[in-house]
């Protein structure tokens, strides 16, 4: 129980700032046709920012089945990354049919607040992480789609930047710390702008972009800058 | 959009996210004892963040101004070792603040 309110603690910023991000996608997702049901649904089921901007996009473009499952497949692939992570970090009673139910809220912010905490992490301690921003990404969708068009332009606008304000949140503190990381971050940085600014590269899509950065500057940060184990 | 559709478009959607998040999870129950593997591993959440942020962080708001400021106050109070919440918020509320300006 104490693990589990010491995730909930740990979970609340995330489940505040999902609220604020979801509450866009919420409006985005009425604007582009679905109801206000459809959008809690699609929330409640995925529970994943980039994924579901882009499959409200395939929707309303009336778009394939297959196209729908290529793009959330790309776009959600770095989740696969996360996920093996995860399993080396969580302890020996988290057990597969916990994995089947849990293993869903493995999202970009769940992740790097389980992996930045000391030694393992169990499934108490996980679940607790995982309710506040499960309740935050559907409350905040529901509060967009049923009330969003009466928010002024500009707040929804400032609305966009706390996702990366979280983002920013979660890298700062570790690239302070530890300068291997610092290093690899600013080279995933420089691979991202690359591929979006440079012409050759801009077929690649946001989902697809993210991949090879990641996977490119975490392969040269374990070539050149292994960490070693620590425990 | 026709009801029908809508069915099966979550379903697909839900599937896909799914099975990525859920499947790597529960196959790999050994610890991984290579030193490059853990260390690629344990590289991946920064460098997944920081590619998802720069640049599409700069066409946020609408107007790479108020994300510009928006982001530096961001770095600013995570710098200064705020937790996720406050700077989320100041990194909004500095946007915001410098988009009344324009």
């Amino acid at each position: 129980m104490e693990q589990f309110l010491q995730g909930m603690k740990d979970g609340s910023p995330i489940g505040i700032g999902y609220f604020s991000v979801s509450f866009t996608f919420g409006l985005a997702a009425v604007a582009s046709g679905l109801s206000w049901w459809e959008s809690l649904l699609v929330s409640m089921m995925n529970l994943t920012s980039a994924g579901q901007f882009a499959g409200i996009t395939v929707m309303a473009a009336a778009g394939s089945y297959l196209e729908l499952a290529v793009s959330q497949f790309v776009i959600n692939l770095r989740y696969a990354l996360m996920s093996i992570s995860l399993s080396q970090k969580v302890d020996s009673r988290f057990g597969a049919a916990k994995k089947l139910i849990l293993g869903f809220a493995n999202t970009d912010e769940i992740f790097a607040v389980a992996m930045s905490r000391e030694g393992e992490v169990g499934s108490r301690y996980f679940c607790g992480l995982a309710v506040l921003p499960y309740l935050g990404w559907t409350l905040g969708t529901l509060a967009g789609a049923v009330c969003g068009n009466i928010l002024p332009r500009q707040v929804s606008d400032a609305l966009g930047l706390a996702i990366y304000g979280m983002f920013i949140a979660i890298v700062v503190p570790a690239a302070k710390k530890d300068s291997r990381i610092l290093k690899m971050v600013l080279l995933a940085v420089a691979l991202s702008c690359c591929i979006y600014y440079v012409p050759m590269f801009q077929h690649i899509s946001g989902g697809f972009s993210i991949i090879i950065c990641a996977v490119a500057a975490s392969a040269a940060g374990a070539l050149f800058f292994p960490i070693e184990e620590e425990a | 959009m026709e009801s029908g559709n809508f069915w099966l478009y979550l379903l697909v959607m839900f599937g896909v996210t799914y099975l990525i998040r859920v499947l790597p999870f529960v196959v790999f129950h050994k610890k991984i004892e290579n030193k490059y593997a853990r260390s690629f591993l344990a590289y991946i959440p920064y460098t997944v963040l920081g590619a998802m942020t720069f640049p599409a962080v700069l066409y946020a708001t609408g107007s790479t101004v108020t994300a510009v400021a928006g982001v530096a106050a961001a770095f600013f109070a995570a710098y200064r070792g705020k937790g996720l919440f406050t700077v989320a918020v100041c990194a909004s509320a500095t946007a915001f603040a410098v988009g009344l300006f324009l």
